[in-house]
């Protein structure tokens, strides 16, 4: 079996053919070492990084803006981003703060990507 | 009217004017007072919640909300006095600043220096000749990014996005996520206008097509968008009538390019270069009035906020010399030229007694390998070898000394290094 990639390593943008044979991996198409860990990488188990927002309450604004502390699997995407629909917090909020932990056991926090005040009445 | 001096003013509370005014406060600036006319700091980046910000600065990629928290933290811990919620009406040549807000009414600030910080705004529907109905459903991939990331709209269901920038791509990947159906994005240009990995990762990962050479020409529906016709173009980007194809939509997208805001600049007689749309610059990043200076995207469109943020340092810099009797006003400039392959460099002049000064500069056409060359009266002063270059990536470098014979800056190909 084999797969297509665009490598996004650096601008050069290698079109990587990743191939499996009897479990080895081999990738071709890169013009340097980093383009083979990219490919398998893709290959194997491609990564994303997660952002997103929740819903605050009391806040200047109605929308919370929430990241990953890491990359989780793209196959997880959905998944995780249907758990943080469902999440409501409450003004203040600091940068940081931990929203979701361990979000579908990935390892992985989604915490707030900034810091919210309580809206003056 | 209330009427207030202060050392150094900055317009516009987005990255460019957070780190100037940053900047200015460290350097020893007295009163720095920060104007900003939405009701909190941060400006675009609160807006951009997709992670990939502050690479160069910070070493790791953060949202562009985590990038602004940085700036904004340090800001309120300072004694920087900030004017949230206000809008400048005027900026006089003597550096005379007419604002007003709802708690202070009108009010003038003497400045000794500005440093303007405004920004830039998307073109819209009329500026790229689309023509046909005006319903609702038609709106700027910035204003679309704004009710979903921030005010918790969604404003469509089935989206045409028109424009393969950066911003649009982001937004492809960003309304999918939301559930929002992308139909494809169209490009008029005959090569995609982002960077390759948005391109993977917000089209290619949600099989989004992509249509190069393909512009949206009409809009379709009275009260909402039903439909826009789309249609490929020829060679002398003229739309082929019989490619065109009518998709039925509810949302169109526009990411077709930012413009500097200048009006501030233009009313307080700032000579604007029409390459960048933003004020000439010197070495100093002073405008052509004496004490006025500007930074960030109001000057130059950037890619980069780590950029924005670095020309803004630039700026105070300048303010605080200017402030102190450090510039030489009567000193005369060296124009920088822009030689092959360079559709623009900010600065666009400098002095001769200028130390060492950083160039922010694009290439026109993409080369796998480039010689970046600055050359004095014909003299090369600066060499400097490229991998990979292409219009959408900016290119920074810094010259040590001027000198005061006229510069001229090119990016030559060259064969395999």
């Amino acid at each position: 079996m084999s797969k297509e990639f665009v490598c996004i390593v650096c601008p050069n943008s290698c079109r990587l053919t990743v191939s499996e044979k009897d479990d080895e991996i081999t990738v071709t198409g890169n013009d340097c070492k980093r383009g083979i860990d990219h490919g398998i990488s893709e290959y194997k188990n491609p990564l994303r990084m997660i952002t997103s927002t929740v819903a605050i309450l009391g806040g200047t604004l109605p929308r919370l803006p929430v990241i990953g502390t890491g990359e989780i699997p793209k196959t997880r995407m959905n998944d995780c981003l249907d758990e943080i629909y469902g999440v409501s917090v409450s003004a203040p909020i600091k940068r940081g703060e931990i929203i979701i932990q361990n979000i579908k056991d990935t390892g992985v926090d989604i915490v707030a990507s900034r810091s919210m005040n309580k809206k003056e009445r | 009217m209330i009427s207030v001096k202060a050392d150094i003013v900055v317009i516009g509370g987005g990255p460019a004017g957070l780190a100037a005014a940053l900047k200015a406060r460290q350097l020893g600036a007295e009163k720095v007072i920060l104007i900003e006319r939405d009701t909190e700091l941060g400006g675009i980046l609160q807006q951009c919640i997709h992670d990939g910000f502050g690479i160069h600065r910070f070493g790791k990629r953060l949202s562009g909300t985590e990038y602004a928290q940085e700036f904004i933290d340090q800001t309120e811990r300072s004694d920087i006095e900030i004017k949230l919620d206000t809008i400048v009406l005027d900026v006089t040549p003597d550096r005379m600043i007419y604002a007003c807000n709802s708690l202070e009414g009108m009010f003038e600030i003497q400045a000794g220096a500005i440093i303007l910080a405004m920004g830039c705004r998307e073109r819209t529907a009329s500026q790229v000749l689309i023509y046909g109905d005006r319903p609702t459903g038609v709106l700027t991939a910035g204003a679309v990014q704004r009710y979903i990331n921030m005010e918790g709209y969604l404003p469509g269901s089935r989206a045409v996005i028109l424009g393969s920038g950066d911003i649009g791509l982001i937004m492809a990947r960003r309304m999918t996520l939301e559930g929002i159906s992308v139909l494809g994005v169209y490009e008029a240009m005959d090569k995609p206008g982002g960077l390759t990995r948005n391109l993977v990762q917000c089209l290619d990962d949600f099989d989004i097509p992509l249509h190069l050479a393909t512009t949206v020409t009409k809009v379709h529906g009275h009260e909402r968008v039903e439909a826009v016709t789309i249609a490929k173009l020829d060679k002398n980007r003229k739309p082929i009538l019989e490619t065109q194809e009518r998709i039925e939509c509810d949302l169109l997208v526009l990411a077709v390019g930012l413009i500097p805001e200048n009006e501030l600049s233009r009313n307080a007689g700032i000579e604007i270069d029409p390459a960048t749309k933003g004020p000439v610059l010197d070495n100093t990043f002073m405008t052509s009035v004496p004490g006025i200076f500007a930074a960030g995207n109001v000057a130059v469109v950037f890619d980069l906020v780590d950029y924005v943020s670095l020309s803004g340092e630039i700026a105070a810099q300048g303010a605080m010399d200017f402030l102190n009797g450090k510039i030489d006003c009567d000193e005369p400039y060296q124009k920088v030229e822009t030689g092959e392959n360079v559709s623009f460099i900010v600065p666009q002049r400098v002095r001769p007694s200028a130390n060492k000064t950083t160039f922010f500069m694009r290439v026109k056409s993409s080369e796998k390998t480039a010689l970046l060359e600055c050359t004095a009266d014909g003299e090369s002063v600066l060499e400097k070898r490229c991998r990979y270059i292409a219009p959408p990536e900016m290119l920074t470098f810094d010259l040590s000394c001027c000198g005061s014979k006229p510069l001229e800056v090119s990016m030559k190909k060259e064969e395999k290094l």
